[in-house]
């Protein structure tokens, strides 16, 4: 087998059993990995209570990662969300993929629930469940610290521990499995870390092949302004989008009631650069290295953690969005969520969060102390207790990224429609959107963007497969990595046949959901879109998203998908992807 | 989409590489939009002349089959048709041309020998376009019509550069085939006299920032309409105070307006990173130079006698796109290699310091660089100039 290693390795902490299955090459071929392969492994599961302890918690790898495919340093972790009870699953870079891939595995899935804190050490084939009662409460920096040495670092923080419903999974101390709360899945089966390390290669069908697609990325890569421009991704890492939502009006601010940030000139990525000189870093396998690391290794805020914690929160000082974006790291705890919660407990307070109540505040949310406990519940909850729904600016109960909904027609549809709950990621529109690649298209129209956005959620379900990054698709095409693909795994693969791999693994995923209950009434956006103007001007104007022309872009949206008007699956769609669904 | 197909439609009418009645666009969201509407009264008549009336089901079945939102069925204008049709003959199975679009984004240009929806699809599959002999091109998109557009352009810029640049080389080995001189006489037939005198454009230096757009915008346009550049490449900026003010990636030459980002020379805000990948040379070329403005397009015979070489067994042969070391000139106008961006062997590392003791500098299979003093006057009275030497070399050396 060539970039699969043919291995997933079963543990179960209920009683400290593990085994190693050995999926069939129809396995592999239908589902390519990462995402694709964890949603095999949770769909049986799936409409189990998140804390059932049947329920897994999956790491899974694709199989382009540990070798010379670019960026192949991502993996995804699944299982489902404890804050949006819909399929949870996360892409997260550093070097833990590239450590179980050389530990000879494609992926670990993990049930049960340990009677008392435990970790996992796997060293090539051999696998110890070890006690980490001495570790309760450890925030994630110096636990990294202590276990780095075993190799590569998955492990939760004290939030996840206190049962916040944002906590993530922190890999190698600063690379985050941030959204959906997959946290709290690893801390309720009792679950503080995993540490991985191997020592074995990647076999790769054709290493010239390889070589020569590789080239052709590269070379798209350095041709391409948004990564490789002076202003790009590899110079100012993803806080080179803060300017550019900002001047397109488009930047949450004051808890998405205003869409542009007076202060933002003096909170952007060369504001960073200016105060802290940091230099590149990034995951493993990729050249791109967009993350920020200070020369006594601070790592600096991406740019939703920028942006959240300054305009949406309207919080102009620069330390502040450094030390929060540490403490959310150290807490393991989403700094999306995190951010758009404190913003919506600001507005249901009437006043704005000074930058001592910001740091005290997520404490308390890491620490489950006061208020704390309550917000650690995400807004959602939390305005719902309050009686002040509408402040909480959700999709399916998880807060929206940095891009309002207003500036991007398709984002707004992309965020509506999300699997996970609102997720910027899922369609990425952003692209064509502001970021003109391919080319650019109307942001202020819905014409077109339903089957731009169900396209998109395709490629993306194959990119997370892979497992790649996001960022690379700035500039290539699957195109591109269908000859890396092909390379690296010896069966002859075109991007079309990719894109239509992609749209199974998106639609079991809306199958899972629709066996979970959620139908179109969740694919929606708060009021506040439909109701309010952004803030306008330089004569670009934000208009409140008009009710109608979203309803019938979500309802073109089901029609291309294969769903009903209901958004659930149909039994003609699903048994044309292969699928099972019984919608009775 | 009907709007929006019928506008990429009436753009690609007025690039000029079909007729109306020699391509149909269709883009599709939840139904299925073509233009020219098929059914359309007045278009029956034109549409035989094509011959697509009858493939339309085969478009559709195409359609169908990829996870796209556009399709554009084209049979392009003299000369592009004939020279695609020879080319396809001399090479069975793709056209692999050496310039910088095609090896940057293309890669090489599939053929499929019959109207074969099957045969057609599983090249769409790997690649954003195919080659019909007798029927024409097809290109698609998965976001707009405009990709189907851009991709079809390209596919005819890149064989006319192949055919010509190939064409110098029989003509210098002395083997020129009947065939090839005949393709090679009609297409010169119809290539257009480029203008005898630049435009008058907007004279600098510009007091404020609605002169410096306006300026970029006229500039663009007119490239596009003195067959300078296909509008959907090339790039234009202006330097004004403490700015450069330059084309976002992407946008049209002849469609500026809206698409130009303010650039701050102290790097202070990363607002354009939506800005042109040329960004950083023509940055570098302004400050080494003094002057104000760039204006960056690929005129085919500067790009034509840009892969023009004739060093025999170069170690660097195949990669003379990064690694030629030779000092090549066209004239006083030198030829330099890189790549498109700011990688390590991008050309943002070998213009700049060539173009700073000429008129122009030409990269290697890509396009040409001028430069002006305050304005666009002068650097596009060069890149005229530039234009019409390459032209009268080229014809000169055959």
């Amino acid at each position: 087998m060539n970039g699969w290693t043919g291995k997933i390795l079963h543990i179960n902490l209920s009683d400290n059993s593990h085994r190693l299955e050995h999926p069939d090459h129809n396995t592999y071929h239908s589902l390519i990995g990462g995402k694709g392969l964890a949603g095999s492994y949770l769909e049986p599961f799936v409409t189990l209570p998140w804390n059932d302890p049947e329920m897994p918690l999956i790491f899974m790898t694709g199989p382009l990662v540990g070798t010379a495919s670019p960026t192949s340093g991502r993996m995804c972790i699944m299982s489902r969300s404890p804050l949006t009870g819909t399929v949870g699953d996360a892409s997260v870079g550093g070097g833990l993929g590239f450590q179980i891939k050389k530990a000879g595995l494609d992926g670990i899935v993990i049930t049960g629930h340990s009677k008392n804190l435990c970790g996992i050490e796997i060293v090539d084939d051999q696998v110890n469940i070890c006690p980490a009662e001495n570790l309760a409460g450890m925030q994630t920096e110096p636990l990294y610290t202590r276990l780095k040495d075993k190799g590569s670092v998955a492990s939760v923080g004290p939030g996840a521990e206190n049962g916040v419903l944002f906590s993530c999974i922190m890999v190698d101390g600063n690379y985050t499995a941030g959204r959906n709360g997959l946290g709290l899945v690893s801390a309720e089966k009792n679950l503080k870390y995993l540490t991985i390390k191997g020592s074995g290669t990647i076999a790769v069908n054709n290493a010239n092949n390889l070589k020569k697609a590789r080239e052709d990325i590269f070379r798209l890569i350095s041709a391409n302004p948004l990564i490789a421009g002076e202003q790009g991704l590899m110079h100012y890492g993803t806080g080179a989008m803060y300017d550019l939502t900002n001047t397109r009006r488009m930047m949450p601010t004051a808890n998405f009631r205003k869409t542009v940030f007076n202060m933002a000139t003096s909170m952007n990525a060369h504001a960073y650069k200016q105060k802290y000189s940091p230099r590149r870093t990034g995951c493993k396998g990729c050249h791109i290295l967009c993350k920020k690391v200070t020369d006594n290794g601070m790592h600096l805020p991406e740019f939703e953690t920028m942006s959240h914690f300054s305009a949406l929160l309207e919080n102009d000082n620069i330390d502040i969005v450094t030390r929060a974006n540490s403490l959310c790291n150290e807490l393991g705890i989403d700094t999306i969520s995190a951010g758009a919660t404190l913003a919506c407990y600001a507005e249901t307070e009437e006043r704005t969060l000074n930058g001592k109540e910001i740091l005290s505040l997520l404490e308390d949310i890491g620490k489950g102390r006061g208020i704390g406990r309550e917000l650690g519940q995400g807004s959602w909850r939390y305005a719902q207790s309050k009686g002040a729904p509408d402040s909480s600016i959700t999709v399916k109960k998880q807060e929206l990224a940095a891009y309002d909904a207003r500036g991007a027609y398709g984002m707004a549809l992309g965020y509506a429609v999300s699997t996970r709950g609102a997720c910027h990621l899922r369609a990425y529109p952003l692209n064509h959107e502001i970021l003109r690649r391919p080319v650019a298209t109307d942001r202020f129209s819905f014409a077109g963007k339903a089957r731009m956005i169900k396209i998109a959620e395709d490629m993306n379900s194959v990119i997370d497969s892979l497992t790649a990054c996001k960022f690379v698709f700035f500039a290539c095409s699957l195109e591109e990595y269908a000859k890396v693909y092909t390379a690296v795994v010896g069966e002859e693969t075109t991007a079309h046949d990719m894109l239509a791999l992609g749209e199974r693994i998106y639609y079991k995923e809306r199958i899972m959901n629709a066996l979970n209950g959620f139908t179109q009434k969740d694919d929606d956006l708060p009021a506040r879109f439909f109701e309010e103007s952004g803030s306008s001007g330089n004569t670009i104007e934000i208009p409140p998203l008009n009710r109608q022309d979203f309803l019938q872009t979500r309802a073109n949206y089901y029609k291309i998908r294969g769903l009903d008007n209901n958004g659930i699956p149909t039994k003609e769609k699903a048994t044309e992807l292969d699928l099972k669904w019984n919608n009775s | 989409m009907e709007q929006l197909v019928n506008k990429y439609a009436q753009k690609l009418i007025k690039s000029g590489l079909v007729t109306p009645d020699s391509f149909i666009l269709g883009a599709l969201d939840v139904t299925l939009t073509w233009s020219p509407c098929p059914t359309s009264k007045t278009r029956e008549h034109s549409a035989s002349a094509f011959g697509w009336e009858p493939l339309l089901p085969s478009l559709e079945t195409i359609f169908s089959a990829l996870n796209i939102n556009s399709l554009l069925f084209a049979r392009p204008t003299e000369p592009y048709n004939s020279i695609i049709e020879y080319l396809a003959e001399q090479n069975e199975h793709m056209i692999e041309p050496k310039d910088c679009e095609t090896r940057t984004f293309l890669h090489d240009l599939p053929i499929v020998r019959s109207f074969d929806p099957e045969q057609i699809i599983e090249k769409l599959k790997n690649r954003k376009s195919v080659i019909i002999p007798g029927h024409g091109i097809i290109t698609w998109g998965t976001v707009s019509p405009e990709q189907a557009l851009v991709f079809f352009s390209s596919v005819c810029f890149a064989c006319f550069v192949k055919f010509f640049s190939d064409h110098l080389v029989h003509s210098r080995t002395g083997n020129v085939s009947q065939k090839e001189q005949s393709v090679f006489d009609k297409a010169i037939v119809s290539l257009n006299p480029l203008p005898e005198h630049p435009p008058e454009l907007m004279k600098g230096p510009f007091e404020n920032e609605e002169q410096v757009y306006r300026a970029i915008c006229e500039a663009g346009r007119k490239t596009v309409v003195y067959q300078l550049v296909d509008s959907s490449f090339g790039n234009i900026s202006l330097l004004h105070n403490d700015n450069l003010y330059i084309s976002q990636t992407t946008s049209w030459l002849d469609e500026l307006g809206g698409c130009i980002d303010p650039c701050p020379m102290d790097g202070s805000t990363c607002a354009a990173i939506t800005a042109s990948s040329e960004l950083s040379a023509h940055r570098e070329m302004l400050q080494r130079t003094g002057m104000h403005t760039v204006l960056h397009t690929h005129p085919k015979f500067a790009v034509i006698l840009s892969l023009d070489c004739e060093k025999e067994n170069c170690e660097h042969e195949g990669l003379c796109h990064i690694k030629c070391t030779e000092k090549r000139f066209v004239n006083d106008i030198p030829i330099v290699p890189g790549e498109v961006g700011t990688g390590p062997t991008g050309l943002c590392n070998t213009v700049p310091s060539a173009i700073e003791d000429h008129r122009g500098a030409i990269v290697y299979g890509h396009g040409l660089f001028v430069l002006g003093q305050n304005d666009y006057n002068d650097a596009f009275k060069n890149l005229l100039a530039i234009e019409r030497m390459c032209r009268d070399v080229y014809f000169s050396k055959l």
